[in-house]
Parts: C-alpha cells; sequence; structure tokens
C-alpha cells in the first residue's frame, strides 16, 4: 500500500464550534508532509483523529489501514506520537521514562534495554540519560521525546510543533533529526507554523486555515501557483521609468515599482542577467540587484488573503 | 493519481458504526500499574503519611494494650480489643479504630487527587494515551496501584500491632482472632477503596489538582462531621413509633461509606455483636449471652461490605464514562 495516512471527509466539531472540516488527505509511504497553519486552524485536531484519541464527527480515517477509532492499538503500535510541548515524569530519569514507554509497548526486558541505549545515543542523550527530566532543557526534551518515537521503531512519526520554543541552532539540529527519520524510510507528518523552519524538510505541505485545507503541494509548486512566481529580483536603478520594458523580460509575472527607485520583479526563474541587460539597454544606469526565492510566509500571505476574498 | 475505490478508506468500519474496538482493554494495565505502584512507595507524600499512619497507631496501639494487660486471661478476644479499647489521654477518648478511620481516608485521597489531572498538567496524558494501552488500562492501573500501596500499608501495620500485641501480652492469638483481624484488615482496604476511586474521579473531572483535592476532602469532612447531623435533622420524628424512626435515621447515615465501614468493623471485631441496627428485646429473649461464631459476625456485616464494594463500583464506572468522554488535548 503506498498511502501510509488517508482521511476523506474528515469532519470534527466541538459543539458549534468546526475543528476541522471536510478534510481529505493523502500521505504516502517514506514521505515528509507538512501540516501547516497558524495556532487553532485545526492541525492538532486532525493529529489526534489520526491516532484515535478523538472520535471524528464524520468522514473516513485510514492510518496505515487501520481505522483508528476501532483498532487503535493496532495504529498506535506503529506510529509514534510527539505532542506539542510534550510532557515527562520530571522525577524520573531520560531512561526511566523511555522505559515506561518501552513496557507500555510491550517490549521484552532485553529488547528494551538494547533500543533504549541505541535511541539514547542517537539523540545524543546517552551523558544525560540517568539525570532527572526535570532537569533537562527544552531541546533535550524535545530530543528525549524523538527518541521515545525511535524506540517504538514505528513507521509513521507524527511530529506536533517539533521545533517550537527551541532557539534556532536547536531548531536546525532538531530539523536534521527530523530528516534521519526519513532516511530510516519512517514517514511524517510534522504540523507547524514556524513555516520558513519548516519548508526545509517537507517534501510536501498542505496549508490549513480554520479547520480547511487552502493548499496543498510542494513548496516550490505553491509558490508559482499563489505568487505567480517563485523569485524576487530587486533592482536599483537610476534613469527613467522602466516598468514595460522589464514586463517584457521572458518569465518576468509581475513588476512593481517602490520609490525612489527600486524596481520589484517576480518571476518563475533566476532571470538576473536578462534584467541586468535589459536595464542597460533601456538607458537606466544599475545600481544594484538581488535575488530572493519566495518562501511559505509569502505563500501562506497570500493564500490567506484569497480565501479571505473568496469569503 | 490513485484509481478511486482500490484503497479508498472506508466499507464496513466507519466511525459511528456498530463494530466493535478491537484489541485487549488490559493491554498495558501492569505496566502502567507497576509505574504507579513504584511512584507511590517512593513518593515523599506517601512517606510522610505512613509515618504519620505508623506512629498515631503504635502510639494507640501501645496505649490500649497497657490497659488489657490487665484483664490477660479473662477476654478470649483480647488481639481484638487492642484494636478497639478506648484509651482516654487529656480528656480524649481514643482507640486505633478512631486514628484508622480518619487516616485511611486521609491517606486514600492523597493517593488519587491528582490521578489524572496531574498527567494532563505535566502534559504527559497524550503521550502515554498516544502508547498502545486503551485509556481503560491507564484508569485502572491507577486504581489498582493506590490501592495496592493502602494494602501493603495495612498489612505491614496489622502485622506489627499484632506482633506488638504478642510481645507486650505473651499471648498467641487464636485462630479465630486471626481470621477476624484479616477479614478486618479487608475491610479496610475496601473502605479506602471507596475514597481513592472518589478521589479519581474527582481528578478527571477537575483540571485542576487543586480543586480536586479540595473537593474530595470536602466532600469526606461532610461525611465525617456534618452528616450525622443532617442525619439528626432530616429524619422525621415519629412520635407513634421510635422503631420506624431509628431505621429510618439508620438508613440515611449508612449513606455516610463511613457508617457502613464502622458498621462492618464493630461486627467483625466485637463477636458479642448480634446485629446493626436497633433490636428489640423481644426478639434477645432465649438469647444466650455469648460471641458469635466468625461466619455469622460475617454474614452480619455482609450488607454493608456489599454496599462499599458496590459503591467502589459505581464510582469507579462513573469515572471510566467520565474519561472516555474527555478531550486529552491540553
Amino acid at each position: 500500500m503506498n498511502a501510509v495516512i488517508e482521511t476523506q471527509g474528515l469532519v470534527k466539531h466541538y459543539g458549534p464550534v468546526v475543528a476541522v472540516e471536510n478534510l481529505t488527505l493523502t500521505i504516502k509511504a517514506g514521505e515528509v508532509y507538512g501540516l501547516l497553519g497558524p495556532n487553532g486552524s485545526g492541525k492538532t485536531t486532525t493529529i489526534l483523529m489520526l491516532l484515535g484519541l478523538t472520535e471524528p464527527t464524520a468522514g473516513e480515517v485510514r492510518v496505515l489501514g487501520f481505522d483508528p477509532w476501532r483498532q487503535a492499538l493496532q495504529v498506535k503500535r506503529r506510529v509514534g506520537y510527539l505532542p506539542d510541548s510534550v510532557g515527562f515524569y520530571d522525577e524520573l530519569s531520560g531512561r526511566e521514562n523511555l522505559h515506561y514507554t518501552a513496557q507500555l509497548n510491550g517490549l521484552s526486558a532485553a529488547e528494551a534495554e538494547k533500543r533504549m541505549d541505541d535511541v539514547l545515543a542517537r539523540m545524543g542523550l546517552r551523558d544525560v540519560a540517568a539525570r532527572r527530566v526535570g532537569t533537562y532543557s527544552r531541546g533535550m526534551r524535545q530530543r528525549l521525546g524523538l527518541a521515545e518515537i525511535l524506540l517504538k521503531q514505528p513507521q509513521v512519526a507524527i511530529l506536533d510543533e517539533p521545533t517550537m520554543g527551541l532557539d534556532p541552532e536547536g531548531a536546525l539540529e532538531f530539523l536534521d533529526m527530523i530528516r534521519g527519520l526519513k532516511n530510516d524510510g519512517i514517514s511524517i507528518l510534522l504540523a507547524s507554523h514556524l513555516l520558513h523552519q519548516v519548508q526545509a524538510v517537507c517534501d510536501r505541505v498542505g496549508l490549513f486555515h480554520q479547520g480547511r485545507m487552502v493548499r496543498e503541494g510542494t513548496v516550490e509548486d505553491l509558490s508559482v501557483q499563489v505568487l505567480g512566481g517563485a523569485y524576487v529580483v530587486r533592482v536599483e536603478v537610476d534613469g527613467p521609468r522602466l516598468e514595460t520594458a522589464l514586463g517584457q523580460v521572458p518569465g518576468v509575472v509581475r513588476v512593481a515599482f517602490q520609490p525612489p527607485r527600486t524596481y520589484v520583479v517576480e518571476s518563475r526563474a533566476d532571470i538576473r542577467g536578462a534584467v541586468a541587460q535589459r536595464v542597460v539597454a533601456a538607458g537606466g544606469t544599475l545600481l544594484g540587484i538581488t535575488l530572493e526565492r519566495l518562501g511559505l510566509d509569502q505563500v501562506y500571505a497570500r493564500s490567506l488573503q484569497e480565501v479571505r476574498h473568496e469569503a | 493519481m490513485k484509481p478511486e475505490g482500490a484503497t479508498r478508506p472506508g466499507g464496513a468500519t466507519r466511525p459511528g458504526g456498530a463494530t466493535k474496538r478491537e484489541g485487549s482493554p488490559w493491554t498495558g494495565l501492569w505496566a502502567v500499574t507497576a509505574k504507579e505502584l513504584a511512584d507511590h512507595l517512593t513518593s515523599v507524600r506517601m512517606t510522610i503519611l505512613e509515618l504519620l499512619i505508623l506512629l498515631t497507631a503504635l502510639g494507640t496501639v501501645y496505649a490500649a494494650i497497657q490497659t488489657l494487660r490487665q484483664v490477660v486471661g479473662e477476654d478470649p478476644f483480647l488481639f481484638l480489643r487492642i484494636f478497639t479499647t478506648e484509651t482516654e489521654r487529656a480528656g480524649i477518648q481514643f482507640s486505633f479504630l478512631t486514628f484508622l478511620s480518619f487516616l485511611i481516608p486521609l491517606a486514600a485521597i492523597t493517593l488519587g487527587f491528582d490521578a489524572v489531572n496531574g498527567e494532563h498538567n505535566r502534559r504527559t496524558l497524550s503521550r502515554v494515551l498516544s502508547q498502545p494501552i486503551y485509556r481503560d488500562a491507564l484508569l485502572l492501573g491507577k486504581f489498582l496501584a493506590g490501592l495496592l500501596t493502602m494494602a501493603i500499608t495495612l498489612l505491614a501495620l496489622w502485622l506489627l500491632v499484632t506482633g506488638l500485641g504478642i510481645f507486650r501480652l505473651g499471648v498467641i492469638p487464636s485462630g479465630e482472632e486471626v481470621g477476624r483481624g484479616l477479614l478486618f484488615f479487608l475491610a479496610t482496604v475496601v473502605y479506602a477503596g471507596i475514597w481513592l476511586a472518589l478521589a479519581i474521579l474527582f481528578s478527571v473531572q477537575f483540571r485542576q489538582s487543586a480543586t480536586s483535592a479540595l473537593v474530595t476532602f470536602g466532600l469526606w469532612l461532610f461525611f465525617v462531621l456534618f452528616w450525622p447531623v443532617v442525619v439528626g435533622i432530616i429524619a422525621p420524628v415519629d412520635t407513634f413509633s421510635t422503631l420506624a424512626q431509628a431505621q429510618r435515621s439508620l438508613f440515611l447515615s449508612r449513606i455516610s461509606p463511613n457508617t457502613l465501614y464502622t458498621e462492618v468493623v464493630v461486627a467483625l471485631l466485637n463477636p458479642e455483636t448480634r446485629a446493626l441496627g436497633p433490636l428489640l428485646l423481644t426478639q434477645l429473649e432465649g438469647a444466650i449471652r455469648a460471641p458469635l461464631p466468625l461466619l455469622q459476625s460475617v454474614l452480619i456485616s455482609w450488607p454493608q461490605l456489599t454496599t462499599m464494594i458496590a459503591e467502589i463500583l459505581l464510582l469507579f464506572a462513573g469515572t471510566y464514562v467520565l474519561f472516555q468522554r474527555q478531550e486529552i488535548r491540553a
């Protein structure tokens, strides 16, 4: 089976509040899928339904071919979950916390010891494994959470806001570890509102807004789809106005003039050379030229504008 | 993409359908119980309580033995008297039993008041429930661990008291005394179970541990201090039949688990007890004033004992329903 997670027309209401509305989602084996959206957009609710911890109001869910609500044990045996701001038993050591998880998973004592040694070493926690978790930093807790997932040797890992509260360096390191999970062949569902951090690891993303999936695709696809282009070239020019001239450069989607002398050129490719030539040919003096890649932040902001506009 | 229908989720087992959930609800029960038991036995909270129980119990027992030493040889149930003999010190009458009936609920509530909301507040609940266990196992595991902790403490206490009795009185307990003592121990564990179940119920209901602790302790105080007063007020006065009135107020007072426990213990520890309600003189006519055999005493206390067990089951069922319906997200 190619899809590890499938939902169809998934709906969740909390009383009158609609948390998730008609969600259809497919996550393929081996991919890293980013569920992106602001807080309260239904990401965590979706995850809880995938794990059978909340009953859907309507719709279908299949995780690895199992129904999470009726076959919860089958699903939870194969899926690792790192909750939003994960908590551990502070009075126990990191290793003791893992030991409890191993027991809940029914691992034999010998197998548990072996796996614990492996995952603690892999997450760089071997030296602190005997310390109380109460003394751990936020980054160490997050890594212990990842160690707990690895302990289960899951087929799917679901991570809710894994980089929240980490410093930029810690976040990068953590994202690297997530890539490591992918290399192990684990499919990953990653929910986050920190778009710029997450776009680097995700194969595909789905943008969430008020319980609905607004857009879905790879980061590049979305940039082209939503913004028209994936690049922005900023040109500083002394001389006559050049909007029309720049608009004729192949690949340009949109040109905007920012006084006093900057043009913002959106394009589908890196066209700095062509732009520079056109400026000079049109009699302008080129003062500077820079290239920016559009990120998910812009895609998301633009998508939401469109959604609001439609509504 | 994919052909529609080939791997399309759906079919017979749609959510909300009649299909039952799969897998044993007790998967992981032992892991939860063992972990919680270890937590209880090493926690500072429990150590302090155990010390408190031990000191007060030994103090009262020692005082009782001092009194009993004068009557060794006259009383066939010396070892039961250790528990019930009241000593007066500084104008306060107390016995091992009165202390125990105070301390048991205290300890049981302390073990249970933050069972579920504590996990919630530490944000461990969603992580634990994402492991391959059902909520049933978590709840029952916590209850069993609490009950086992109480049982271990009480068993140690009972053995200590009996040992102290042998040592200080110089007599060996008879088989019947041991039997009655064991039943007394079991009844006490059941009594502890009621308060434990109640504490866990409130720990599911209230998100704040402080709230659940206060409500459970409040309810306990209500039953210990105010319920007898309330019964006196609301039991209707019947000028024609004192018997009917006595029975009504007895019925009301038995709503309190405190009353039930006291009655069970009275029947078990005082073999002379013939009934746990009002007894007419005519009913006693021709009766020989002698202790009842163990089985008869058990028979007398049976309704109370089963009621206590039923109360535990009801409280646990309520907790279970509440917990199953609860959203676990923070």
